[in-house]
């Protein structure tokens, strides 16, 4: 109870500090978009500014209300506030973590429902047997011992039902590892490479995007409110409900890349490229943790997965191509925003009206101001958002 | 086969042969030693003491790992929390290596092998006493070298090889260009050869030395033990020899097996590393078997059950061990096929495996049962190492291997079969020989209570790493995540009581040594039938100068 109301508490002042960042950021880059409206803006947002706290706090609050309210209407990318309990160890858990892909269900289905049923059982009988016979023929109860030294149908017995038990359990581990090397047809394509010590990424359906993901330090983490030791810079932002394909090698010493929540596992060899995938429906944060001895920051390399909607996972392309002054290319990219013109209209009358300030630094308004590319475009066949 | 023991005093006529060492000095006798019972003691102190070396540095490790943060490591490294973190790798590599190659293995092969392969095939030393000598001083050696490693430049700016026992490159070649992982596998190849010039010397003894009677199929348990084990380490220890020499080709003069810049495979290295690793893990755990099995078989007062299945199931052990070591590998990359062949071969090991542990238990069944200190060691060796066992299926899944591997399941799983399994495999050969080796008897009450201690200790250490495994916590790593701080709390406080047991151990030890009963020729009675018995306590400098003969004695022991 407390854990919940309080990570509500602390994911609502998350947003109200990043709101805050935004909107900075978003004065600055509107200036460049759409140099008319800009004056406006900025005359609207700066008395804002110099006023009290109190008036800051409330501007804060209706920005998020606002950013709520127009999060499906317009698809822009923040931060993604981690779920505890998913995607990242349990406090004082014991089980595996919560799976997410059909092949982690999978396998945690044959783990919890099959093998471990199994080994306590067998432990449990082994244990049993033992405390039977050590009170049955304990030296005051059997005082002459037997001579028995064999007894063929016993030893047949013991011979042969653990060996047809294992051929039982070898009928879903097969089935596992087959289903693990027969991924549908890939949808994006990333490229891992591990680092002393960090994770590099590159998007090649996206022009190649790339970029670090560093650890964050303990203040950045507490600051953020996510998991320290789990958590990076830069996430690995992928679609939901859409077939990863990760290639993941490495580029100085082993390391491997992980994600207990995906039921993901792959070493990262120098000269080697190796392949894994994963298809996830649900967004949310996902934590891993490099998994080889990679020499003294090991423990130190953590791995974030962001699974988004698609649509703000495309938003999420288009800001990071925009970043690294990529033209807008790949799936979904380059036709179109997946956006309606109406909600377009919408943001720019929201950005440009000077009675409704605070709707201007709502973060999205920045991704979503129609550029002169985008205007010449055909209007998109599915408009998902309106 | 009760009155075996007692018929055969008769043909150890040692009234000529006084319990003296012919006048050797001090060093001659220890140094130079050549006399197997002395070896086999020179190992057992050996043992000790670098098991109190391993021990200690797991403490350091738990400690570090009791909260998170680093709270313990940065006192070594004047707060340096980069070099902290390397010295826990430098921690987790000294203790691997020094409890698998310098403490289970000179313990368990060198000590009790050394002690009582002679005497229960009824021979009066080993076939090549000199060469048993170099074998316990080259492991003396090695051991000096891997202790060296720790203080001379390994990765750029800080001292000691962090490569984990594995030694995986390129991290223990371009990842570690200082001098340290050169003395680290320099201590491997003298650790090796000593083990290789053991193993010859050990199947030799027993090929050839068997008293008159003493037929393969007449054996001691422990005495097929050692025989398997000899012959996994000949045939393994070669191959590491090889994979370490490549790496210091690799290091030193510009080859490029393990590099893929020169053509090389990192991957190929692991594939040799573990072509020896896993038959070595069975070399730590065989031995353990065997005593376990003449405990069985003292403390039921009957002769072990299935004794040929015991002895075959041992043999299979060894055999399949040497086809299946790529489920250590399952996440490097392999191909489903590869995977596919590696689970079913692993999974088989538990066949013989549920041979064994049946068979113990058809061992006490109808016996006659006591359960003084070795027996309850014994015991405790059977159900733990079940359990490390079982753990083992779970892990042997390619698919699920996904999931645990290089996390603290593995770690659990482990444990339980080394520290739980040979370990306890090892303390009870020392309580049930004790009397045997120093002549004196130990403390019955402290040896129960070491056991007691010891028992719930390493549980409460080990147990919970299955959940931490379960909840996804990496392996080797300093610092983790606050989410796992609860059951690593209650491991390194499992530490603490083991602790506590050890040091019931020691007392015991040395109350026993100097204060102890003068220690009967068999203080187990009946149900002990083996050759050793029929010895005084201890065993005259050479015994069976006259050989047993068991020509008349019909079955196995």
């Amino acid at each position: 109870m407390t854990v919940g109301w309080l990570t509500g508490l602390h994911r609502t002042l998350q947003t109200a500090v990043l709101a805050t960042a935004v909107a900075t950021a978003a004065l600055v880059s509107a200036q460049d978009i759409a140099p008319a409206v800009a004056p406006t803006i900025a005359s609207q947002a700066a008395p804002a500014a110099g006023t009290t706290a109190a008036a800051v706090a409330a501007v804060q609050e209706s920005a998020v209300a606002q950013m709520s309210a127009q999060e499906d209407a317009i698809a822009g990318y923040t931060r993604m506030a981690p779920t505890p309990g998913i995607g990242q160890p349990v406090p004082q858990g014991w089980q595996l973590q919560q799976q997410f892909t059909p092949i982690g269900q999978e396998a945690a289905f044959l783990t919890d429902v099959i093998l471990n049923p199994l080994i306590v059982g067998i432990s449990l009988f082994v244990l049993g047997l033992m405390a039977w016979v050590s009170y049955r023929y304990r030296a005051a109860a059997n005082p002459v011992p037997s001579r028995t030294t064999h007894n063929f149908t016993i030893e047949v017995v013991w011979t042969l039902v653990p060996a047809i038990i294992l051929l039982f359990v070898a009928v879903p581990s097969f089935r596992l590892l087959a289903n693990q090397y027969n991924p549908p047809k890939a949808d994006v394509t990333i490229k891992v490479t591990g680092y002393q010590w960090y994770w590099g990424y590159e998007y090649p359906d996206y022009g190649g995007i790339s970029f670090d993901a560093l650890p964050l330090s303990k203040a950045e983490a507490a600051k953020e409110g996510v998991p320290y030791l789990l958590d990076t810079d830069n996430r690995v932002v992928v679609p939901a409900g859409k077939t990863v394909k990760m290639l993941i090698t490495a580029a100085d010493v082993l390391h491997s890349w992980a994600i207990p929540s995906f039921w993901v596992k792959m070493d990262a060899v120098p000269g080697k490229i190796n392949e894994t995938w994963f298809k996830v429906d649900r967004p949310g944060v996902y934590y891993g943790q490099c998994s080889e001895l990679c020499g003294t920051r090991h423990g130190f390399m953590p791995i974030t997965v962001e699974v988004l909607p698609e649509d703000k996972f495309n938003a999420w392309v288009r800001m990071k191509q925009r970043a690294d002054g990529i033209e807008p290319t790949g799936p979904g990219i380059a036709v179109a925003p997946a956006i309606s013109p109406t909600a377009v209209a919408a943001a720019v009358r929201a950005a440009v009206t000077p009675a409704d300030a605070p709707q201007i630094v709502a973060p999205e308004a920045r991704l979503q101001l129609p550029t002169p590319e985008a205007a010449n475009m055909p209007a998109p066949v599915a408009a998902p958002a309106a | 086969m009760a009155s075996t023991a007692d018929q055969l005093v008769a043909h150890d006529d040692h009234a000529h042969d006084a319990h003296h060492d012919h006048g050797l000095s001090f060093t001659q006798r220890w140094f130079f030693s050549t006399n197997h019972k002395d070896i086999g003691t020179l190992y057992l102190i050996f043992a000790i003491f670098a098991g109190i070396i391993g021990g200690a540095l797991s403490g350091f490790m738990r400690w570090e790992l009791a909260n998170p943060g680093m709270q313990v490591l940065p006192w070594f490294t004047d707060g340096n929390i980069d070099a902290a973190y390397h010295l826990w790798n430098v921690f987790i590599t000294g203790h691997g290596l020094i409890m698998v190659f310098f403490m289970v293995m000179p313990a368990l092969i060198g000590g009790f092998g050394n002690w009582f392969v002679p005497l229960m095939i009824g021979a009066p030393d080993m076939a090549f006493p000199r060469m048993n000598n170099i074998s316990f001083w080259l492991t003396v050696t090695a051991f000096c070298l891997l202790g060296a490693s720790m203080f001379v430049p390994g990765p750029p700016g800080f001292d000691g090889a962090g490569t984990g026992w594995t030694v995986y490159p390129p991290l223990s070649t371009s990842g570690h260009p200082g001098p340290a992982v050169d003395l680290a596998i320099f201590s491997l190849h003298l650790a090796g050869a000593a083990s290789i010039l053991g193993a010859i010397n050990f199947i030799t003894t027993i090929f050839n030395m068997r008293a008159p009677g003493m037929t393969l199929h007449k054996m001691p348990l422990f005495v097929w033990s050692v025989l398997v084990t000899a012959f996994l380490l000949l045939l393994s220890l070669p191959v590491l020899a090889g994979a370490i020499t490549m790496l210091l080709t690799d290091r030193n003069f510009g080859t490029t097996f393990f590099d893929a810049a020169g053509g090389g495979d990192p991957v190929l290295y692991q594939h040799l590393f573990w072509f020896f690793g896993h038959p070595e893990v069975y070399i730590m755990i065989l031995p353990a078997f065997g005593i376990a099995s003449q405990i069985i078989s003292t403390f039921a007062r009957k002769p072990v059950f299935g004794y040929l299945g015991m002895a075959y199931a041992m043999v299979a052990i060894g055999f399949v061990g040497f086809i299946v070591w790529a489920h250590h590998m399952f996440t490097v990359g392999m191909s489903v096929n590869t995977k596919m062949y590696f689970t079913a071969a692993t999974m088989i090991i538990a066949v013989p495996t549920g041979i064994k542990i049946f068979s113990w238990i058809a061992t006490m069944w109808g016996g006659k049962l006591t359960f003084e200190t070795p027996m309850l060691w014994a015991l405790g060796f059977i159900f733990m190492f079940t359990v490390g066992g079982v753990t083992g299926i779970v892990l042997a899944n390619g698919g699920i291997d996904t999931y645990m591997h290089d996390t603290y399941y593995v770690v659990a799983h482990f444990h339980y079969v080394l520290s739980l399994g040979a370990v306890f495999g090892l303390f009870a050969g020392f309580y049930y020989w004790f009397g045997k080796m120093w002549g004196r008897d130990y403390n019955e009450f402290l040896g129960k209570l070491h056991f007691w201690v010891f028992f719930i200790g390493v549980n409460v250490l080990f147990f919970p790493m299955h959940f931490l495994g379960a909840d996804g916590m990496p392996r080797r790593i300093p610092d983790y995540p606050e989410a796992y701080h609860f059951w690593n709390q209650i491991a390194s406080w499992g530490y603490a009581i083991m602790l506590a047991g050890m040091a019931v151990f020691f007392v015991n030890v040395f109350l026993s040594l100097f204060g102890g009963r003068k220690s009967a020729a068999n203080p187990w009675g009946e149900g002990a039938t083996t050759l050793e018995w029929t010895l005084s306590s201890p065993p005259p400098f050479h015994q069976f100068e006259t050989l047993p003969d068991l020509t008349k004695v019909q079955q196995a022991r």
